[in-house]
């Protein structure tokens, strides 16, 4: 029988055509949860697990090490300088914020589009888009030099009677970072919330029974609370849908309301919302091709998650690439002679390397993501990845460092170098950031359970391989 | 355990998602209206089958949405034009198009608290007690079991007759249901 629930769907779902599966073969509802729960619930923590646990936890303590230190002497000990005052701070908390978007374009915007291939990603990418935002906000934060009066930047009645300056972008930033972190956590708990009840139903041990029970919250697979939450879960996604342009958005005001020259460009929105996804996807790829190998999970990643990131990537990166030389163009056809220069100056000037580097990795590079054996070849994939997280990193070096250090009057010029601090910060960010990655694939399931069902669910209905969102 | 304790209802189970459609489908037609299904995850269909047609849920984050507009463009016209105006070169205290990003921001931050507290509150949740927990098999309801419960609350309900009412739909088991 067709709909019997304990048989597999014995066909590869949405492939065919030469298009990988979504999802593979030989599948039951029981199947599906028992092998995603079961890495969450297994009492053996694996042993390369606790290694690379180990490993990023050093360089979580090295950020907290930092953090003393920064506190207690102050954003003297980094790099930062008068022309150039925002420095790593400023390069570092544009480039996590930007990895964190292409979380929310997977599990909102694919969702919106009908796109099936997003569902055994997303769960994974919420949590990036949460960890990177987190570590995001530390930079601006402790950039503050008095990060125990962040407050400050939120409108309350206060004794000094004045309130924020909401003209001011920053201030914008403020509301569209807290926002977006909000707004992510509620949407990836909304998500969970079934899964955790499977865990809770399937935990053998009391205590983690427990701590999955209320988590879950009482979750029991009403149907009357399946239609509010598909319904909720689908109005989140659309509201998550412009949020996430938004805030890369007003990311990009940063610079652009400035009248520097190099900054102040109405380009920077679209572009800086490409290269966000751009990062974003690239950082999906590093995470996902070790996990599928590692947890043997390529049957639910599949080549086509794999294939589909890479073209997102290759035609994002090409909308950076045409920014970076409309960047140039207009600062030829404006006959503007400060954006001129400072256009020479970023080619030519004493970051040059910097930008070459830049247009090596984030434009050059990834057109071998044509190449379709490129594409389906996770090692390269994860290389490239790699180069075009450095590639982004590099854009906002070259972005913040050279349009700072030299504007209008050369009486106020200066150079740039960061400290071992500026390093240890970084570092200790991205250490951070895959610390708590291991610990999320420990801890939760990582890819939607009842989402997998439902995928199922629906190939057993038709009960025919479809080719249906096909890309 | 009392040898005949007061029913919260009659639980069956059955193997696939359309069975579960079409036994929720049968005890409409039957009659029933308080009943639930349970499933791992969402059936096309099901709360159609069972009567259950419109939520509020739309509504709800649409107050929400208007209600975070509103207060966040009073918000910034209170500090900027009438607790706080700054005069920068005699440029207009009332500037609303600079508004409009934190706006926004508000509108979406209220409108999704509004989403998730309120499907909370109208699904009656964090709820850690539920009587069909008791129901032995009813930890499948989370994985590959799909259950229907009639209520006893239910004016048709009888403990017999639903009993055979269910056992005539084929599920897999029929189960009594503890208050």
């Amino acid at each position: 029988m067709q709909q019997e629930s304990a048989a597999p769907v014995t066909h590869p779902i949405d492939g065919g055509d030469g298009v990988p599966p979504v999802m593979g073969p030989g599948y039951t509802f029981r199947s599906v949860s028992e092998k995603i729960s079961s890495i969450t619930l297994s009492r053996r923590t694996p042993r390369a697990w606790w290694l690379g646990f180990a490993f990023t936890f050093a360089f979580v303590m090295m950020l907290l090490y930092t953090i003393f230190w920064l506190l207690f002497e102050g954003v003297g000990i980094w790099g930062i300088n008068v022309p150039i005052a925002w420095g790593f701070a400023i390069i570092n908390f544009v480039w996590w914020i930007g990895i964190g978007h292409a979380g929310t374009l997977i599990s909102a915007i694919l969702l919106l589009l009908h796109q099936k291939w997003r569902t055994s990603i997303n769960r994974f990418a919420e949590a990036m888009t949460l960890f990177a935002v987190a570590n995001a906000g530390l930079f601006p934060l402790f950039h503050m030099g008095r990060p125990w009066f962040f407050y400050w930047l939120l409108p309350y009645p206060n004794t000094m009677r004045i309130w924020p300056q909401f003209r001011s972008p920053l201030v914008w930033d403020v509301f569209a970072v807290s926002t977006y972190g909000t707004v992510s956590l509620l949407f990836w708990y909304v998500g969970l919330i079934p899964d955790l009840a499977t865990l809770r139903d399937r935990a053998r041990n009391r205590f983690v029974q427990i701590v999955y029970g209320i988590l879950a919250m009482g979750w029991r697979g009403s149907a009357h609370h399946w239609k509010r939450y598909e319904i909720t879960y689908l109005i989140l996604a659309a509201l998550a849908t412009p949020l996430v342009l938004s805030v890369h958005t007003v990311v990009s005001f940063d610079f652009s309301v400035a009248i520097l020259p190099g900054w102040h460009s109405t380009i920077f929105p679209p572009y800086f919302v490409a290269g966000a996804i751009y990062s974003g996807f690239a950082m999906v790829l590093v995470l996902a091709i070790p996990l599928r190998t590692f947890y043997g999970l390529q049957d639910f990643i599949t080549m086509r998650h794999l294939q589909n990131s890479a073209k997102v990537m290759l035609a994002t990166g090409l909308i950076v690439g045409y920014g970076y030389g409309i960047e140039a163009f207009m600062a030829w056809y404006s006959g503007n002679i400060f954006e001129k220069y400072s256009q020479i100056n970023r080619m030519f000037g004493p970051y040059a390397v910097y930008y070459w580097l830049l247009i090596t990795t984030n434009v050059i590079i990834p057109q071998s993501l044509w190449l379709k054996s490129v594409r389906s070849n996770p090692p390269w994939l994860f290389l490239v990845s790699l180069i075009v997280l450095v590639g982004m990193w590099l854009e906002r070096y070259v972005i913040v460092v050279t349009s700072l250090h030299r504007d209008y009057l050369p009486s106020s010029w200066g150079n740039y170098s960061p400290t071992v601090w500026d390093w240890t910060m970084f570092l200790g960010t991205i250490g951070f950031f895959f610390a708590l990655m291991f610990l999320f694939v420990r801890l939760l399931p990582m890819i939607s359970i009842a989402e997998m069902q439902t995928l199922l669910a629906q190939s057993k209905e038709t009960g025919e391989v479809t080719t249906e969102g096909k890309s | 355990m009392d040898t005949n304790p007061r029913l919260y209802g009659l639980a069956a189970e059955f193997d696939s998602p359309t069975a579960l459609v079409q036994a929720a489908r049968s005890a409409h037609e039957a009659g029933y209206r308080r009943m639930d299904a349970y499933s791992p995850f969402p059936i096309e269909n099901l709360p159609e089958a069972l009567g259950f047609y419109r939520t509020r849920m739309p509504l709800l984050i649409l107050l929400g949405g208007i209600t975070g507009a509103v207060s966040g463009l009073a918000l910034q016209y209170y500090c900027a034009v009438i607790s706080y105006p700054v005069n920068v070169a005699g440029r207009p205290l009332n500037s609303w198009p600079s508004w409009i990003p934190v706006t926004f921001e508000l509108t979406i931050l209220i409108a999704s608290l509004t989403a998730v507290f309120g499907l909370l509150a109208l699904c009656g949740l964090p709820m850690p007690y539920h009587p069909l927990f008791h129901v032995p098999r009813f930890n499948r309801a989370t994985r590959d079991a799909f259950f229907l419960c009639i209520e006893a609350t239910d004016p048709r309900f009888d403990r017999t007759a639903t009993k055979d009412f269910l056992s005539g739909l084929h599920p897999r088991e029929v189960s009594e249901v503890p208050q």
